[in-house]
């Protein structure tokens, strides 16, 4: 059955179940308490769809102070707490427990301020990732960070796990963008973190927080950069007849001097798959594709594009795509964005997320193609390219419990790669349940410890998202 | 220095914090010795850790030890077409200094260059970190890869701690190419509110705006003058320094300065260097929102001597008497904005009186106590640097 390990829960929480459930209407009025099981049930899992516990409630605040007074109560009760955006996380990091109470931030989704003079948004924390471009987007900015999974999930869970996007390259992730949050700490004290100016006094609180997997407290608000629109900007797909070509084209190109705002990288596979489902009309007869997308005024475009050109010929490019128009652009990006989507319709999938070296890339390539020929699955891999970013979907079946232990055994023996190839597990979902027992093949037992000790001085009785990020027993080292 | 502590490598700078008794007073090149508040303890050296680990162009990442001089590093980049994206600060105009400046220091007190605005800061570019702790443990966070949350971050507390956390052995930067051409578009003789307002524009458009300060009259001209910088490949730094001329037509936007001019300039602002004469003055940098930044300049009135405004405003270099009452009026009139005030630059017993960085809350002490303690638990990595108890 399934790999991933959870702590007994606490038997005698269990045992006062109901009488926690009884004492939360007076805490918070009906409509933001969901104790029966049938509601609870939506909150069991994220979209680490294969593993699921019944949380024991969940709590919907509707503002800061109520956070604040949930997590009094749970203190009071000693119950863990465990933080919920939208639940997209792919590493399993809003998974809760039978002994936790979820708090889902979904019911604090407004657009606080939009400060185009000092260019930047104030949202609650619920507010959608996508919500933040549209909000500004009449008025040529936009919140820069891009999930594919943008349109469900929130700035809160963004900040929690510091994501990413294709566009990072030039753009950077959460924390870059981030300039303030709002902190309920595990005693319901009210904190500001950084603010609406660029750069905060003291030590860099706001860069422990973004990251940390919701283990230091509850962001309610955060205040993110907004940056103005580029004038335009244009995907190119450039087939290649085998992955070492693409992955030394993607070096040449940034060796070049050229940032492009996005290098994104789809073999085989990840094209028929989605290509099937979006239609975007990547070329099916190629081993591997790159979308490299420029912006600027249109002689930018040009410049840049012809100097990507000469460079991808240098390196046996063989078809070489030129998006005609926005629509054409929007689709060549839909169809990278569902690359997920698109192959869970035709198998269940782990998406492993662990950066290497760029200059790793093409013996990580091959090393992911042996270990899952190895176990007999299959793979696509689709992924950031000029950050080495990778992202091998394992196909397998979910309701066959052996090939459930395979893909997850593949899986880990992607990450460790990744380490070995002296990267890191996780570039941007996260570590949550999925990888936490594969920390201490990055970091040693007193770098771990370390990290532990930081969590401590803001979550001292450890109730945050419990059992996640760090593995539940230190191996002896 | 004769009685310094100078480990050879990392094992061996552990060894000494795990057996010596301390407290240390961390030092580098010793270009900037007057950040921060007072120095005590035994001087311990990254001098001979020195060397880049590794420099690989086609990923945009560079590994240096912390000893290693600023120069090397530069030197590398400049062989490949690359730049540390942020701009550090060169301190040795501020501190009449001679020496070279360390990645160590660079990354320990992390003052961000006019780059800030398209860049990011020094936090935003360091990928990796290893460091000592406090008790004798060496510790990496981050890596070098250009994306990475695997675990708690470390890395980012790290840089601008001024050496209170850990005793840094390594630091891995991300790295930029180097533009290929750059040109400053000049704008005389703003007033500050409407230079905020033609730096947001300038910095509101989609022209890639790198830069956008205005220095006031008395540094080199006997008006102010409102610069922004675009950089990139030439065809593109020359149609986006015409879109702003464009689009800046109504401020007076005319000419601009090019190559090696448009670069002197830039690290002057840089380098805080127009405020650095005279010697004995105070020197402030304060981080607050562009729109705040006439209105606090008009507060500040004439206790500040000579100012400037970087980052479009957000960011305030002003100079002030060398008194505690100068210092306390600082805090009084800029208290009120959103932001925070650093004191860079002053006599040693003004920053044993004044408050350098700015008072916590009480929150905030209890967290900067807790996260201090669990990196270093006595209290032995240059004490009372930032805050007087801690």
């Amino acid at each position: 059955m399934s790999q991933i390990a959870f702590p007994t829960p606490d038997p005698a929480i269990l045992a006062r179940a109901d009488a926690i459930r009884a004492a939360l209407p007076a805490l918070l009025p009906r409509e933001c308490i969901v104790t029966d099981e049938a509601g609870r049930r939506a909150f069991e899992t994220d979209a680490l769809t294969a593993y699921r516990r019944l949380p024991l409630a969940v709590i919907l605040p509707r503002t800061t102070e109520e956070v604040a007074a949930s997590l009094r109560f749970c203190r009071e009760q000693g119950v863990n707490i465990v933080p919920r955006g939208a639940g997209t996380s792919l590493a399993g990091g809003a998974v809760p427990q039978e002994d936790a109470i979820v708090i889902g931030l979904s019911k604090m989704n407004r657009v606080l301020e939009i400060n185009y003079a000092d260019r930047y948004a104030r949202v609650e924390a619920g507010v959608t990732n996508l919500a933040i471009s549209d909000a500004v987007g009449e008025n040529g900015f936009f919140y820069a960070p891009d999930p594919s999974s943008q349109l469900a999930c929130t700035i809160g869970g963004n900040i929690a796990m510091n994501s990413g996007g294709a566009h990072c390259l030039k753009y950077g992730v959460t924390s870059n963008n981030l300039m303030g949050v709002r902190l309920v700490m595990f005693d319901g004290e009210i904190l500001d973190l950084g603010g609406p100016a660029l750069d905060a006094g003291g030590l860099d609180f706001l860069g422990l927080i973004c990251g940390a997997e919701g283990q230091l407290g509850i962001v309610t608000e955060a205040i993110v950069r907004i940056l103005p629109l580029a004038e335009g900007a244009r995907p190119v797909l450039f087939g290649f007849d085998n992955a070492e070509d693409a992955s030394r084209c993607v070096a040449a190109v940034i060796g070049a001097g050229i940032v492009p705002v996005a290098m994104e990288y789809m073999d085989r596979l990840a094209i028929e798959i989605t290509e099937d489902f979006a239609h975007a009309g990547y070329p099916l007869d190629v081993e591997a594709m790159l979308i490299i997308e420029s912006e600027g005024s249109v002689p930018e475009i040009d410049a840049e594009q012809k100097r990507i050109l000469d460079i991808a010929r240098a390196h046996n490019v063989r078809v070489v795509k030129e998006s005609m128009s926005a629509m054409e652009s929007a689709q060549i990006w839909k169809g990278r964005k569902s690359a997920f989507g698109a192959t869970g319709r035709i198998a269940d999938y782990i998406c492993m997320d662990g950066t290497v070296p760029t200059g790793q890339l093409p013996e990580a390539l091959r090393r992911v193609a042996q270990i899952c020929a190895d176990e007999g699955l299959r793979v696509a891999n689709v992924f950031h390219a000029g950050d080495g970013n990778m992202h091998p979907l394992i196909l397998y079946n979910m309701n066959d419990p052996l090939e459930q232990e395979k893909a997850e055994r593949a899986g880990a023996r992607v990450l460790e790669m990744s380490v070995e190839l002296g990267g890191c597990l996780t570039g941007e979902h996260g570590v949550g349940i999925e990888k936490r027992d594969l920390m201490s093949k990055q970091f040693t037992p007193q770098e771990i410890a370390q990290q532990k000790g930081v969590r401590a001085v803001f979550d001292p009785d450890g109730r945050f998202n419990p059992a996640k990020v760090f593995p539940l027993t230190e191996r002896a080292a | 220095m004769s009685n310094a502590l100078s480990p050879e490598n990392e094992l061996e700078a552990a060894e000494i914090v795990r057996t010596t008794q301390g407290p240390f007073d961390i030092v580098g090149g010793g270009t900037r010795p007057g950040l921060g508040r007072p120095r005590s303890g035994q001087p311990l050296s990254s001098a001979k850790l020195t060397g880049i680990v590794f420099h690989e162009p086609a990923e945009m990442t560079l590994r240096a030890r912390a000893g290693t001089p600023l120069s090397e590093v530069e030197a590398s980049l400049a062989k490949a077409g690359q730049m540390l994206p942020f701009e550090p600060l060169d301190p040795r105009a501020l501190f009449a200094t001679s020496g070279e400046p360390t990645v160590g220091g660079l990354v320990a007190t992390a003052i961000p260059g006019p780059r800030r605005v398209s860049a990011g800061a020094v936090r935003d570019n360091v990928l990796g970190v290893r460091l000592v702790n406090g008790r004798g443990e060496v510790v990496s966070a981050g890596g070098r890869v250009m994306k990475n949350v695997t675990g708690l971050d470390l890395v980012k507390i790290m840089c601008g701690a001024q050496g209170t956390l850990g005793f840094l052995t390594e630091a891995t930067f991300k790295l930029l190419p180097a533009p290929r051409a750059e040109a400053t578009v000049v704008i005389r003789r703003l007033d500050d509110a409407r230079a905020v307002e033609a730096m947001a524009r300038a910095l509101s458009s989609p022209h890639g705006v790198s830069g956008a300060a205005t220095i006031h009259s008395g540094m080199g001209r006997e008006f102010p003058r409102t610069l922004l910088r675009v950089e990139g490949f030439a065809e593109s730094v020359t149609y986006r320094a015409e879109s702003l001329i464009a689009l800046l037509a109504e401020f007076g936007a005319k000419h601009a300065l090019e190559g090696e001019d448009s670069k002197r300039m830039w690290r002057s602002i840089r380098d805080g260097a127009f405020l650095s004469q005279p010697r004995e003055r105070a020197v402030w940098r304060a981080s607050l929102k562009p729109s705040d930044a006439p209105v606090a300049l008009a507060v500040l009135g004439g206790a500040a001597h000579t100012s400037l405004m970087d980052h479009g405003g957000g960011c305030l270099w002003f100079s002030t008497d060398p008194t505690l009452a100068a210092a306390s009026a600082v805090r009084a009139a800029l208290g009120r904005f959103a932001g925070h005030v650093h004191l860079i630059r002053a006599p040693e017993d003004l920053r044993a009186r004044a408050d350098v960085f700015p008072p916590l809350s009480l929150a905030l002490a209890r967290l900067t106590r807790g996260v201090k303690a669990s990196f270093d638990p006595e209290g032995r990595f240059n004490p009372g640097r930032m805050y007087a108890d801690i």
